[in-house]
């Protein structure tokens, strides 16, 4: 075939400067050829299989294993003579309750200054399990911005290196170059234990990068419940009417005596809450519980956790199905929309680690553990994710795209069968 | 007609114990009939391992059993030396009931190939391995495709297969002459037949039964003509059946996953006969799709594969070999398939390995459990001899522990205290995981133990040992 292949379906599939990244450009590739001009192109055989009406049924040699007769103990005379006709309808599943709608960002006719906001959540039904029930806001991606270096795989931090050190340009670049739908800005800095920065040095990280992108934005912080409870409140305040999504409050902001001052800050100045527990559903619905005195449910967002693929990935897709059913079954502590850090793929060695020859370069393996553990957890209904890699940001896209909007299969024999690939 | 049959979940022990022999006989390894019967309605023990039961005398009971706990969707089981097991499913969610019999992978022979390429390809197959957390993960099948359409040919290179290799076979072909020739040359291996369809299920059935072998019923984006195909090889007296709802990558692919649950739902939930049975996904498909450089069809590949791996797949058929596409399927499988009930955590404390001397190093970790067994499993292959000392951290990983403060410098001090590890040792240096590493200076206050920071990730521990152990005295 001299013919080029043809690049738009390339694009589309991959998304705008993904290709450009496949293509060995801002990436190393090992053990990979991807030189365009040489693509193997696919060449399905075309034309049905030979079907033989008259095949000679009796004139068969009966297999070894059923030498002794088999064959002409079949009784054919019983089988029928055309193929018998067997409807089917699917049964739609309908639910008691639906899941929360929370509305991230705000406009400046609402009272802040994004470009436009994003709600999240709405579900009637687990996600893709029946073609009637519509989805009734797309999957979102929110894409992360560090405010200080840290340890990253070679793969993450490629396409990173002139954006690294400036949280705003980063933002800039996720939104204009990768198309993130929102920003996670993660103030690493304000650590106790690593930088110490105090709450107005993140609040002036968090001002910039609300300059540099009109998209929704979510704060994380450094984990540790008193430091952030400051942060947030200062960022909170700071940022009145964004509709920021603080990332995250935990049982340990209740402990700290934290939770309360951080929940009446953001329903002051008008902010959304995630709230985090760690692989219990108890933990989650107590949370959500002790949120409620102080906070609005409809502003709260849950992170249940995710773990990434090979370090108990089941565990938070269990987690999460089970949520999900829960709360469309009436259980209102657990009807929030959910979040995935999908991000935390990798934390797995395999994707990161040269294991070898053998099993390909991290530059793929990596963005493909962040990609399916991002998918599996769309299939348990999480409505937001945090992710990284543009190439995994680009697939989650496309495929949540195409999941949510049936697309029309021709109903033909399968082709792979006879397909030279 | 006949009632519903009960589901899994709401079979009680009692119902169970009713039909064992109750002699409290104890062969079964627990003490008495009922622990035996709970252990079974839990999916903890099969029927089979109450010993008296397989006698004669209590056939009768047996059947009842088998009946009683039978799921509702089929298993079956193709291939002879080795064989590969698929269905065998009573629940939708993974939560409900742990999934049994996880997912066979086949990968694909062309027969247009030659024999040496054949070889190598089987060998590349059944070569292919993984260790992980101490075991080790591998593929299972090989699905031989007629693409010259030529029976001989295609007879060959079955018969090439078959010599390099005791794997379970697919054998694929619409061509009832092409498939006839592979089950000639297969012997007594049982293989899959792939497919019987709306054209030719006749002569499929034929073969299916003259030569005994399952057969899949292939109706791609057609579920109701799946239906019809089923019935009508069912009266054909066929009951190993395999469904091929068809797997479309493109445009296609909310139809399959649509199909898919469809399917599944219909035999858990309403115990319907036609669609309980197994169903086996093609990632193989998205290679006929729209005309992508191979890169982007391994990847388009490796995501269908996980996402219908996730949505009910049996069994899968793939092309790529890439250890950057399957790895991360054998892994998923690993994990989808483990007991939902299984604890997240280890039991905190000491564990041992080798034979640790005075000098020997102490290490320290979470209770998390994949972390725990991740970090077993590479002080064992690097043969260590050493202290390992579990600390409870609510079963988080060592960085959502540290980040959630549950692993801290007192929680460690408090471990090493208790371990009694101070008499065992001649030392007091111990090996914090490098994403523990800024609880340093906080630990050797708390602890009165001197930190040395271990790798980020536990595989570095070994070269960690071999290169820096004992710790040079006044670092």
């Amino acid at each position: 075939m001299t013919d080029k292949p043809d690049l738009s379906g390339l694009l589309r599939l991959l998304g705008p400067g993904i290709a450009e990244l496949l293509a060995g450009r801002e990436i190393i590739l090992e053990n990979v050829q991807l030189d365009l001009a040489e693509l193997q192109l696919t060449i399905p055989v075309g034309g049905s299989p030979v079907i033989l009406p008259g095949y000679p049924v009796t004139g068969s040699q009966p297999s070894p294993a059923n030498a002794s007769g088999m064959a002409s103990g079949i009784d054919r005379s019983r089988w029928p003579a055309e193929l018998l006709e067997e409807p089917f309808t699917p049964v739609t599943d309908t639910y008691p309750a639906r899941i929360r709608e929370v509305t991230l960002g705000a406009t400046k006719g609402e009272g802040g200054s994004r470009g436009r906001n994003i709600t999240v959540g709405g579900a009637r039904a687990p996600p893709f399990t029946d073609p009637c029930v519509h989805h009734v806001h797309p999957p979102v991606i929110a894409m992360d911005v560090f405010d200080t270096p840290f340890p990253m795989p070679r793969a993450l931090k490629s396409h990173l290196t002139e954006v690294i050190d400036d949280p705003a340009a980063w933002a800039r670049m996720n939104v204009e170059k990768y198309g993130a739908d929102m920003v996670t800005v993660h103030l690493l800095s304000t650590d106790p234990l690593i930088k110490d920065a105090s709450p107005k040095e993140a609040a002036k990280t968090v001002e910039d990068v609300l300059q540099a992108v009109d998209v929704p934005i979510i704060i994380g912080g450094c984990g540790d419940p008193k430091k952030d409870a400051e942060t947030f409140i200062e960022i909170a305040e700071m940022a009145d009417g964004e509709r920021l999504l603080l990332n995250s409050v935990t049982a340990d902001m209740a402990d700290a005596k934290t939770l309360e001052p951080v929940a009446k800050a953001a329903d002051k100045h008008g902010h959304c809450i995630l709230a985090f527990t760690g692989l219990d559903l108890n933990s989650a619905k107590e949370l959500n519980r002790r949120l409620y005195q102080f906070f609005p449910a409809d502003r709260i967002l849950n992170d249940l956790t995710t773990v990434a693929l090979g370090y108990g990935l089941e565990y938070s897709f269990t987690i999460h199905e089970r949520a999900r059913i829960a709360g469309l079954m009436g259980d209102a502590e657990l009807q929030h929309p959910t979040i995935s850090a999908a991000t935390n793929a990798w934390s797995a060695r395999e994707a990161w680690m040269d294991l070898g020859p053998r099993f390909g370069s991290p530059d793929f393996r990596g963005p493909i553990w962040e990609t399916i553990g991002s998918l599996t957890l769309l299939l348990a209904g999480v409505d937001l994710f945090l992710m990284m890699h543009p190439l995994a940001v680009s697939t989650m896209r496309d495929v949540s795209s195409r999941l949510i909007t049936e697309g029309t299969a021709k109903a033909a024999e399968a082709s792979w069968v006879n397909a030279r690939i | 007609m006949a009632e519903k049959k009960k589901g899994i979940r709401e079979i009680s022990p009692i119902d169970v114990y009713k039909l064992l022999p109750r002699t409290n006989c104890g062969e079964c390894d627990v003490p008495n009939c009922m622990a035996f019967a709970t252990r079974v309605v839990n999916g903890e023990a099969v029927i089979d391992g109450c010993p008296p039961i397989l006698d004669l005398r209590y056939k009768d009971s047996y059947d009842r059993l088998r009946e009683l706990l039978a799921p509702p969707v089929k298993a079956i089981t193709f291939g002879a030396l080795r064989t590969a097991t698929i269905g065998g499913k009573y629940v939708l969610q993974r939560h409900e009931f742990t999934y049994q019999f996880p997912p066979p992978i086949a990968i694909d022979i062309s027969d247009d190939i030659d024999p040496t390429s054949i070889k190598a390809r089987v060998h590349e197959i059944a070569g292919f391995s993984y260790g992980y957390i101490g075991r080790t993960l591998t593929l299972d099948a090989v699905a031989v495709r007629s693409v010259t359409g030529d029976a001989q040919r295609f007879g060959s290179a079955v018969k090439q297969v078959v010599e390099s290799t005791d794997l379970p076979l697919i054998l694929c072909s619409h061509d009832p002459e092409v498939i006839k020739a592979g089950l000639e040359a297969v012997g007594c291996k049982r293989p899959l037949i792939y497919a019987a369809t709306k054209e030719n299920w006749r002569e499929m059935a034929d073969l299916a039964v003259r030569y005994d072998c399952p057969v899949v019923a292939s109706a791609p984006g057609d579920i109701t003509l799946l239906r019809s195909l089923v019935r009508t090889l069912q009266a054909c007296g066929i009951t190993e059946i395999v469904l091929d709802p068809g797997t479309f990558g493109d445009e296609g692919l909310a139809g399959t996953v649509y199909s898919f649950t469809a399917i599944r739902k219909a035999a858990c939930r309403d115990g319907d006969p036609l669609f309980g049975l197994p169903i086996i996904a093609t990632p193989i498909a998205v290679w006929t799709g729209q005309e992508l450089g191979e890169d982007q069809n391994r990847w388009q590949e490796a995501y269908t594969a996980s996402i219908l791996m996730t949505r009910y797949a049996d069994l899968l058929i793939m092309h790529s070999l890439e250890g950057w596409t399957v790895l991360p399927q054998l892994i998923w499988r690993f994990g989808l398939y483990t007991d939902p009930r299984k604890p997240v955590s280890v039991d905190p404390g000491m564990r041992i390995f080798g034979t640790p001397g005075p000098d020997a190093p102490v290490l320290i970790t979470s209770n998390y459990a994949l972390t725990f067994f991740t970090v077993e499993s590479d002080i064992k292959s690097a043969k260590l001899d050493c202290y390992l000392i579990v600390v409870e951290t609510g079963g988080l990983s060592v960085e959502a522990a540290v980040a959630g403060r549950y692993l801290n410098a007192e929680k460690i001090a408090e471990a090493l205290r208790e371990s009694g590890i101070e008499q065992k040792v001649n030392h007091k240096y111990v090996i914090l995981p490098g994403l523990a590493a800024r609880l340093s200076g906080e630990t050797e206050e708390a602890s009165g133990w001197r930190i040395m920071v271990g790798p980020r990730d536990s595989s570095g521990i070994g070269k960690l040992i071999r290169e820096h152990w004992p710790p040079k005295e006044d670092r």
